[in-house]
């Protein structure tokens, strides 16, 4: 029973932290994105609200909660709310499986920095995007509106087409590694050949890793796959009809569903947790990244170019410095450390990833729907076959 | 906590099972069948069988149905109407029968079956995707070879009857 107990409470704290850190990035990936689109588009971005609109995202929520929600009288009502909510739930859940480091002591405490370890963890993840189908194809015909049904149909034809490529593309680093654990997964990763270039899955299979990729962008609807959202054909696609909180669960669907991806690809091709560089070294380039950023933000606030920048980079310079700082006094805490270098790395990774998404976003057109349906069947799948075969063949060839 | 989870799980299968025939609307009708076949998930991780339950989830809940609700959409069908008006007394009359006859034939089921033990849940190992898959590229490779050359024919087979349309 006390073992129960010390599992349930670990849990909830766990799922707390976990919770509360993945809703904030998901409003903040938000912001960065306008942030990043802004300057791609040599705009600013969001500046009013708070320092350099930092924050907007709160202003956002409130006016989301605030608005009226219309309900339209044409719609299937309980299935109009229902598509949202399937959307939503089904795109958090996945981070449940997701690890963000290795295991660590606190005090009497061994845990990992995972909610869960399912032995099949890989599968689950496919599985729960397989289902989150349905909150799109409902929310669109549940709307009654022909622009919201061929929105909702369109998106689920894309995301089935794409799952082919994307489970193809998984499964060749699972061989390699023969697990379906993400925990085991990073674990295969460790280590460096020849002492320095790191023993990551995206280097023998670069080819699925951009495969994965690809096909990641097309399941989580963005740009240049974002046709159920086509403004100039289908007005805003599956929620053409959604307002208010339900609009903003669908938003927050899209954004988790990138965070999903990107930390399934950080796991699978990058290495997870596990830095570029062999560990004494890799260790002082966070301290070194945030004490020069910080350094660089205190120069230009006292050479300010604005007259904002006067107290604005001069506090951001405080806090890099600050971080560098943390950085450099978890040296003499190691359990600090492991948390602190986990986290970093992946989140490094993870951010990279987010970064591209966002910047084939300020980049690229949208591809036409024909074209965009080709594409997957006759070059993606394809080629995400030929690699597994390739894989499975080496494989087959170097095991005993 | 292993019973609790068997309890909620099964009750919701079950209800979903009835609510799919008692639906007139095909989409909700959908829905439910959906929701039978996750609790099944649930219930197969239960016993062990992870693999089957994440199959489960993929194939079934995931991409079968996924086409019936397609078609659903894409034919846009209705609400059914119920065809004909049953007497509100025959209705009752039926639906006790009916929990009458269950009960019977759950009582003979369990008379019938050999007294040993129950299901001990964690007790079966061999359903990890490592045992599912030796076992079937061991001692189930030609079943296995016979369904993946059936399913060819029908992939064959559905390129053949989508060409003609065109």
């Amino acid at each position: 029973m006390n073992f129960l107990q010390n599992f349930l409470i670990l849990s909830l704290i766990k799922a707390a932290v976990i919770a509360f850190v993945l809703l904030t990035t998901l409003a903040y990936l938000q912001w960065i994105e306008r942030k990043v689109i802004g300057h791609i588009q040599l705009r600013i971005g969001p500046y009013r609200v708070g320092p350099h609109g930092l924050l907007q995202p709160l202003a956002d929520v409130v006016k989301l909660i605030t608005k009226e929600g219309v309900m339209p009288s044409h719609v299937n009502k309980f299935f109009y709310l229902l598509a949202p909510f399937i959307a939503v739930v089904l795109a958090l859940i996945s981070i449940s499986v997701i690890p963000f480091g290795p295991q660590i002591t606190i005090g009497p405490v061994t845990t990992w920095m995972q909610l869960t370890d399912l032995n099949i963890g890989i599968l689950f993840v496919l599985a729960i995007s397989s289902v989150g189908v349905y909150g799109v194809a409902l929310g669109g015909w549940a709307s009654n509106n022909k622009y919201s049904l061929l929105g909702g149909l369109r998106s689920s034809a894309q995301m089935i087409s794409y799952e082919l490529p994307l489970a193809l593309a998984i499964a060749a680093p699972l061989l390699l590694a023969n697990t379906l654990s993400f925990r085991e997964m990073v674990n295969y990763q460790d280590g460096y050949w020849l002492g320095f270039i790191p023993r990551w899955n995206v280097f023998p299979e670069i080819l699925g890793f951009c495969i994965f990729v690809i096909a990641g962008f097309a399941e989580t609807n963005r740009v240049p796959f974002d046709l159920p959202e086509a403004e100039n054909e289908l007005v805003a696609g599956f929620h053409t009809e959604y307002s208010s909180m339900s609009f903003a669960a669908f938003f927050m669907a899209e954004y988790a569903n990138m965070i999903t991806v990107t930390a399934v690809a950080t796991l699978l091709f990058l290495g997870g947790w596990q830095p570029p560089f062999p560990a004494p070294y890799s260790d002082f380039v966070p301290i070194l990244i945030f004490a020069l950023g910080g350094l660089i933000a205190l120069f230009h606030g006292l050479h300010p170019a604005r007259r904002m920048d006067k107290y604005t980079l001069p506090a951001t310079g405080l806090v890099f410095l600050g971080i560098a700082a943390l950085f450099g006094v978890s040296f003499l805490v190691p359990v600090l450390k492991t948390i602190l270098m986990a986290l970093f790395w992946f989140c490094g990774k993870l951010g990279v990833l987010l970064f591209l998404f966002i910047w084939v976003r300020g980049t690229l057109p949208r591809f036409r729907y024909d074209q965009l349906m080709r594409f997957a069947w006759i070059v993606l799948f394809p080629l995400a076959m030929f690699n597994l075969l390739v894989t499975g063949l080496v494989v087959a060839l170097t095991s005993k | 906590m292993n019973p609790l989870i068997f309890l909620i799980f099964a009750a919701v299968a079950v209800l979903c099972g009835i609510s799919l025939v008692a639906q007139t609307h095909p989409i909700a009708s959908a829905l439910s069948l959906i929701g039978v076949m996750g609790s099944l998930a649930v219930l197969y991780l239960q016993l062990g069988g992870e693999f089957i339950a994440m199959a489960q989830m993929i194939v079934y809940a995931g991409a079968i149905m996924v086409l019936f609700i397609f078609v659903i959409m894409l034919l846009n069908a209705g609400a059914e109407s119920a065809s004909r008006q049953i007497p509100l007394f025959t209705r009752y009359l039926g639906m006790l029968l009916l929990a009458a006859f269950l009960g019977l034939i759950s009582f003979i089921i369990q008379a019938m079956l050999p007294k040993t033990e129950g299901v001990v849940f964690g007790a079966f190992q061999g359903g990890t995707a490592l045992a599912i898959g030796r076992k079937l590229f061991t001692e189930y490779l030609l079943p296995f070879e016979v369904t993946s050359v059936l399913i060819l024919i029908a992939i064959l087979g559905a390129i053949v009857l989508a060409r003609r349309e065109v």
